[in-house]
């Protein structure tokens, strides 16, 4: 008796053994990645570097200026789009949950959650990129299209843990719909939608494949949205498999800087998630 | 909400400057794609070229084939191709395209033999075998055959090809094409054909980098890239028996040929027993009536423009980069060429 | 409706407003215009959801048309042709079929313990403390880097350790390929399993949990036997959504995996080999497909990826809201 209970005693211990191997092991290769991009990046990276634009092929020196300021504007440009829009359909979400449009809408959500990067890329390819050309718009449409269902959804879900007494509250003393909402429920969730957002920038950063056949890439410093605009991500996966040296370093360089833009929004996220103590 | 609402105001701001760049008229911009071999001399010369004229052009080596497609889209300005439009690509154009000479250059064959860093020799035939899958050892009969005194390695040959379309798999499998009977009948000649054996690199920095990277590796790069990384490269026999090391000369006296009003000729296997076998033209690609959606006249102007300092002025950065430049004969039929483009039927030059 | 017209009411007798009707009534007038735009507000909000909708179907649309030739000509025995040959125009997904499902569930089958463990560790083990939560932290942001940084990374790190490996075991040491890409696609995919395995392992009732413990059970009994026949089908549904992720991965599978169209007849030679998965190949040469029915068989391909990875999808979101009611 007491041997079988000590060998199930042992057993239990081992199996936690494994388990806690198992699910600490696995941080090490991001540890790894972290660290290999960390010491391949951070010396590539100075004033030139942020200020230049790559060199032609095979020349040294340069930056990655042009990458920096076309992966802020397609940023910037998806989220004017997909914010207000997220935002809006979340609410519609969360006031309307039982009706058919609900339904489906959130059934779209849901899919377009699950839809790959590639597919987005060559659909808008052929709304946008076939009728006006490769162009930075074309490339924030892709990436809108990718942010929106985290924006729904945290904004959804965020309104539904507020307490229904807050709207009654406001609507009993004769504040208008709209306001309601606009003024005391979004302000009351504000925080829940924000890291919602600030979660699907740092998604949507990174994102390579919707860009390839949209927003294209370019050698030239451009700032110019009806033009091909160079990102981030693109530069990296261009410069990546090039068998110069010097665009290596560019590339590393360039890892290192998106790398630290995820990080930090994560991060951001975090905070803001532990100040207003809310769950996502 | 103050965070928010400068987040806000900054986001209105930078979308606010670019629609106002975008709407001011300056669009001095023109964008070309296609070919990788062709992109190191392009980058060198339009980097050139917007030191001292008002235009900058972004050229994207997406592959010939992926520039050819761009042209026939009308997304690009215009196309970089390192093979003719075919038949097929002709018809869904639709309208008549020129092909503009730029320079010719080298495929050369690279790879790494960890031990050998001489030249080998390889015969056009062998090349196919390998790249058909049946030559698939270092140390086979067929490779010491020419190449006694080499020592080589009992190591599998990895094949490395071009994963997308691209001009430069067409010079090499016309090449094959021509040398080897096996290779024309079951893969022919093609910008992206269904490769026997082997894996994709994807352009010419991918396949270099690949057989950089890869101990056994064979792969077919333009000179340039192969210089530029240092790797060693074969001596190809050409059609008079010789084996003929890629350089910038031999490539000269490859494309030192007659060249039809259109441009249109293929320079491998070259007759000329000086000329390295697996040499081309590259071309760059343009509509030839350049009223298409609503390109203005100026725009039509700024292409031309850019391809006739690309023929002349531009030639000067051949050398250097490894391009055999266009020879006295060439530029005139290029000059014809460019010549006959019009503008709502109106010549533009 | 209901609200609007009790707010109307509100203001239209409240102690402030003047009564008398033949002077013009200004809150009056407000109301109205703000009931017009409540209207208004609400419409916008239809108007997003429906935005949604067409969005959703609109990729539907596109993909079928733009694929309709190579539906047309092809038909159903696209899927299962072996060979894709754009110069011959003969087109079979097989390859790209094969290389997907090798690549994905070659990557499913080693995270799978990995996810578990973790999914174990902070649901049961250590649900609260620093470590769990920097435990939990790391794992977010490892779905948090941008697959491109894999990639890059495994190409130049990853790869020459995977190639000394085949040169080991005596394949063709091609170092990129689909071992190769589904290793990292492995570690990418972990955190949706895990994550979603942690909150459901601690939604597990405590009493269950107690009852077992006071029978004598041990700690790894009760995981055996109470918590994970408890969460079975959630565990399975996290499973698919990492599924769903490995499916439609691009970017770090198409710098990994060789980017070749044709099958090794041996299996070891196509395990280690290069190979194509859907994503990669309309990466790969969708910018270049020159003729009609090369670029929709492209799209078929995409078509393909879409209802497979939404399927997926679909089923996984329809079992954890099943769980969590």
């Amino acid at each position: 008796m007491d041997a079988r209970l000590g060998l199930r005693n042992t057993k239990s211990v081992l199996f936690k053994a494994v388990i806690i191997f198992f699910a600490f092991v696995i941080t090490l290769p991001l540890i790894i990645v972290l660290l290999y991009i960390i010491k391949q990046g951070v010396m590539q990276v100075n004033w030139h570097f942020l200020t230049h634009i790559p060199a032609p092929e095979g020349e040294t020196g340069g930056g990655i200026a042009n990458a920096l300021v076309g992966s802020v504007i397609i940023v910037a440009m998806s989220s004017i789009v997909a914010i207000p829009v997220g935002m809006l359909a979340g609410i519609y979400l969360s006031e309307n949950p039982g009706t058919r449009l609900a339904y489906w809408s959130g059934l779209c959500v849901d899919i377009l959650q699950g839809v790959p990067s590639i597919v987005v890329g060559i659909v808008v390819y052929f709304w946008i990129v076939k009728p006006i050309g490769f162009s930075a718009v074309s490339g924030s449409i892709a990436l809108a299209i990718m942010m929106l269902p985290i924006v729904i959804r945290s904004t959804e879900q965020t309104l539904l843990l507020l307490p229904p007494s807050l709207k009654e509250a406001a609507l009993s003393l004769g504040v208008p719909y709209h306001r309601v909402i606009l003024k005391v429920i979004v302000p009351c969730g504000f925080a829940g939608i924000l890291s919602g957002i600030i979660l699907s920038i740092a998604r949507i950063i990174g994102e390579t494949a919707p860009l390839l056949f949209t927003a294209l890439g370019s050698s030239l410093f451009s700032t110019n949205i009806l033009k091909p605009m160079e990102s981030l991500p693109h530069l990296i996966f261009t410069y990546a498999t090039s068998p110069y040296d010097d665009q290596h370093d560019l590339a590393w360089g360039a890892s290192f800087i998106l790398l630290m833009f995820v990080l930090l929004l994560n991060i951001f996220t975090k905070l803001i998630t532990r100040k207003w103590n809310i769950q996502l | 909400m103050k965070v928010v609402k400068s987040l806000t105001l900054a986001l209105v701001a930078i979308v606010a400057s670019c629609l106002t760049q975008s709407a001011s008229a300056q669009d001095n911009t023109l964008l070309g794609a296609g070919s990788s071999f062709v992109y190191p001399l392009f980058s060198k010369i339009f980097a050139e070229y917007g030191k001292t004229h008002d235009v900058k052009v972004n050229y994207q080596s997406i592959g010939s084939g992926g520039g050819i497609l761009q042209l026939t889209n009308k997304t690009v300005d215009f196309g970089g191709s390192d093979a003719p439009l075919n038949a097929d690509q002709a018809k869904k154009i639709g309208v008549p395209v020129l092909h503009i000479p730029m320079a010719s250059g080298a495929v050369v064959i690279t790879y790494n033999i960890p031990g050998v860093t001489t030249a080998l020799n390889l015969t056009g035939k062998d090349l196919a075998d390998i790249y058909l899958g049946k030559i698939t050892s270092w140390n086979s009969a067929e490779i010491a055959a020419t190449n006694k005194g080499i020592k080589l390695p009992d190591l599998p040959i990895v094949v490395v090809h071009r994963s997308e379309g691209s001009g430069t798999s067409y010079i090499f499998t016309d090449f094959l094409t021509k040398v080897n009977p096996d290779w024309a009948s079951k893969v022919g000649k093609a910008g992206a054909v269904n490769w026997p054996a082997g894996l994709g690199g994807k352009g010419s920095e991918g396949v270099a980098g690949l057989v950089k990277n890869t101990p056994g590796a064979i792969g077919y790069v333009e000179l340039i890239y192969a210089l530029e990384n240092k790797m060693v490269f074969a001596n190809i026999q050409n059609k008079s028996g010789k084996f003929i090391t890629p350089s910038l000369a031999t490539t000269t006296q490859a494309s030192n040929v007659d060249l039809p009003a259109n441009a249109e000729v293929s320079l491998t296997n070259t007759d000329n027993p000086k000329g390295y076998p697996i040499s081309s033209f590259t071309w760059a690609l343009i509509y030839k009536e350049q009223k298409y959606n609503d390109r203005t006249a100026a725009r039509a102007k700024m292409v031309l423009d850019l391809l006739w300092y690309n023929i002349h002025d531009g030639q000067k950065n051949c050398e250097p980069l490894n391009y055999a430049p266009l020879s006295k004969s060439a530029v005139k039929v290029a000059e014809n060429i460019l010549k006959s483009a019009t503008y709502g039927g109106k010549a533009i030059l | 409706m209901l609200f609007n017209a009790f707010s109307f009411l509100l203001s239209a007798f409240s102690p402030y407003t003047p009564r008398h009707m033949t002077v013009k009534n200004k809150r009056l007038d407000l109301s109205y215009s703000q009931m017009k735009w409540e209207t208004i507000f609400k419409r916008i909000l239809i108007t997003m959801s429906i935005i949604i909708l067409i969005i959703v179907v609109g990729i539907l649309i596109t993909l079928i048309v733009q694929s309709m030739p190579s539906i047309k000509t092809l038909g159903i025995g696209y899927l299962w042709g072996k060979v894709w040959d754009p110069v011959n125009n003969i087109y079979g997904a097989w390859p790209f079929l094969i290389g997907t499902l090798l690549t994905s569930f070659t990557a499913l089958i080693i995270s799978i313990p990995f996810s578990y463990a973790i999914a174990i560790y902070l649901g049961e083990y250590n649900p609260k403390g620093w470590l769990s939560n920097l435990l939990k932290n790391t794992i977010e942001l490892i779905a948090a880097v941008p697959s491109i940084i894999y990639g890059f990374w495994a190409l130049y790190v990853l790869v020459p350790i995977v190639r000394n490996f085949e040169m080991k075991i005596h394949v063709a040491p091609y170092g990129v390929g689909i071992f190769s890409a589904s290793l990292v696609l492995a570690v990418m995919i972990i955190p949706y399993a895990a994550s979603l395995g942690t909150s459901l392992i601690r939604m597990v009732p405590s009493p269950l949990k107690e009852g077992a413990y006071a029978l004598g059970a041990t700690r790894f009994e009760v995981i055996r036997s109470v918590i994970l026949p408890y969460t079975r089908s959630g565990l399975f549904a996290g499973i698919l959504l990492s599924l769903g992720r490995a499916l439609g991965e691009t970017m770090a599978v198409t710098v990994l995996i060789g980017n070749t169209s044709t099958i090794a007849p041996k299996f070891l030679d196509l395990f280690f080999g290069p190979g194509n998965t859907m994503a990669s190949v309309i990466a790969n040469e969708f910018a270049e497909a020159d003729h009609t029915l090369y670029l929709s068989a492209l799209i078929e391909l995409g078509l393909a990826l879409f209802f497979v990875t939404v399927i997926i999808n679909l089923i996984g979101k329809r079992i954890i809201t099943r769980y969590s009611k």
